[in-house]
């Protein structure tokens, strides 16, 4: 089942959110205002990327990234027609000529360089193909997306939509109980861990702001991005545990548990069961 | 006589006056309107202040079904429908992504209203570009003791389903209550 939208209602930074969260495999197409892209993902995990006018061809990423000169890979091309980026690295490797941790470093900055391009698209069209990778021959790099979400949440310049996802700035945070990255191997910027310092049921985030020095919109920005690498969740008014006609105070405030209290009918467990009962029946 | 009350709500054309049509045993009251401007490429009328259907129980037991306006500007009529409500459906149409924030947004808004139990239904599951249930799990948010239904409004059966979900959602809150006493 292909997942497919707008950009302009489902953001490349929700969609990341899901495909981690979901730990999916399969790729991404986007067609973004001017170009096209398409993201490879194995198991929430992101392993290639590719765009319209980017070169992909591993000996030219060589050459961006200043391994080889173009000269060296006009070389390289001359001495392997018809190899594949694989077996190319393969016999470059082997012959002493290039390190592995160059090849990962190239492609990782490569990847990156197009996923964070993405980040800014704000219209366009995107399709998720499940299980499907076009990387046969390719060197395929896994990137975990925690760290992907928060540079390019960071990238992110979009007031309104950051307003729209994080309406009130009167709630406290916690973190995630079950974060899926350490928080150690997440690189946090120097504001980022002021917040971080701050986190607790106490502090409303708007606190945490006056605390630091920093206004609205570096506050949001600052939240988005660690509510989005599952770092750091919301605190919500605590879920329903009462049934209905049951009291049951919340933590949320005496004031809404007694209006709730109010408008809850009184209803035993038989009468429920005779509802059941019925709609089985229909 | 006893009446109780459960709520259907969702942004608009998620499928809330199809699911009350679905089952319920008078023609479903609607006041919907003829849709002008923009909303008129999706669906041609939409509820400007409610549904309202009707399941009898037994003699003394009736269930309402009331589905609020899906448009914005009546939300001012959702916290007056959720009034005694013994839960609540957020009915969401997983072929339409834009409408996934505003989604949540209505769960977040009937959450506050009263702490009852709630489910949301994945609507039109039958197309082919339905989201999964387990990625509007995630999308909206939902906590994982909350149930996300796949659903199609216009099947009896699958509606059955749905509100069945919700009753048993309601008896395992009222279970958890009694081991804690």
């Amino acid at each position: 089942m292909a997942l497919k939208g707008r950009l302009e209602d489902f953001g490349i930074t929700q969609l990341l959110n899901l495909i981690n969260l979901a730990r999916k495999t399969g790729t991404l197409y986007l067609q973004g205002p001017e170009k096209n892209a398409y993201l490879c993902f194995h198991e929430g995990k992101l392993i290639y990327a590719v765009m319209d006018d980017a070169e992909d061809s591993f000996t030219a990423i060589l050459q961006q990234s200043g391994v080889f000169t173009a000269d060296q890979v006009r070389m390289i091309e001359a001495n392997m027609p018809g190899k594949t980026d694989r077996e190319i690295a393969q016999v470059l490797i082997t012959s002493g000529r290039l390190q592995q941790q160059k090849v990962v470093k190239s492609m990782k900055e490569h990847i990156l360089n197009l996923v964070y391009q993405v980040f800014s698209w704000n219209s366009g069209t995107f399709r998720f193909e499940p299980s499907k990778l076009p990387v046969q021959g390719k060197i395929t790099v896994p990137i975990a997306l925690e760290n992907v979400i928060m540079e390019g949440s960071r990238r992110l310049k979009e007031w309104e939509r950051l307003q729209d996802e994080l309406p009130d700035l009167d709630v406290s945070l916690k973190f995630a109980e079950r974060p899926t990255t350490p928080l150690r191997d997440i690189n946090l910027s120097v504001e980022e861990w002021r917040v971080i310092s701050f986190i607790n049921p106490r502090n409303t985030i708007r606190q945490i702001a006056q605390n630091n020095n920093m206004d609205e919109l570096q506050i949001r920005k600052i939240v988005y991005s660690l509510l989005q690498a599952g770092i750091v969740e919301i605190i919500k008014p605590p879920r329903p545990k009462a049934a209905p006609g049951v009291t049951r105070p919340t933590r949320a405030g005496a004031a809404a548990a007694k209006r709730a209290e109010m408008r809850r009918p009184a209803v035993k467990r038989g009468i429920v069961q005779k509802l059941i009962h019925r709609i089985r029946e229909l | 006589m006893q009446t109780l009350k459960i709520v259907i709500t969702g942004p608009f054309s998620s499928g809330k006056t199809e699911l009350i049509q679905s089952v319920s045993e008078i023609d479903v009251v609607s006041t919907d309107r003829k849709i002008t401007r923009d909303a008129e490429r999706i669906k041609s009328q939409t509820t400007v202040a409610m549904d309202f259907g009707r399941i009898t129980i037994d003699e003394e037991l009736i269930l309402y079904l009331f589905g609020t306006p899906g448009q914005k500007r009546f939300d001012f009529m959702w916290e007056i429908l959720s009034e005694g409500m013994l839960g609540f459906i957020v009915m969401v149409d997983s072929t339409r992504p834009e409408t996934f924030r505003e989604a949540r947004r209505i769960l977040d808004t009937f959450r506050s209203y009263s702490p009852v139990p709630y489910i949301v239904a994945a609507n039109k599951q039958d197309l082919e570009d339905a989201w999964p249930p387990e990625d509007l799990r995630i999308v909206l948010r939902v906590e994982p003791e909350v149930k996300v239904v796949p659903c199609v409004a216009t099947d009896k059966e699958s509606v059955k389903q749905v509100l069945l979900e919700l009753l048993y959602s309601i008896l395992e809150v009222m279970d958890q209550e009694e081991e804690e006493e």
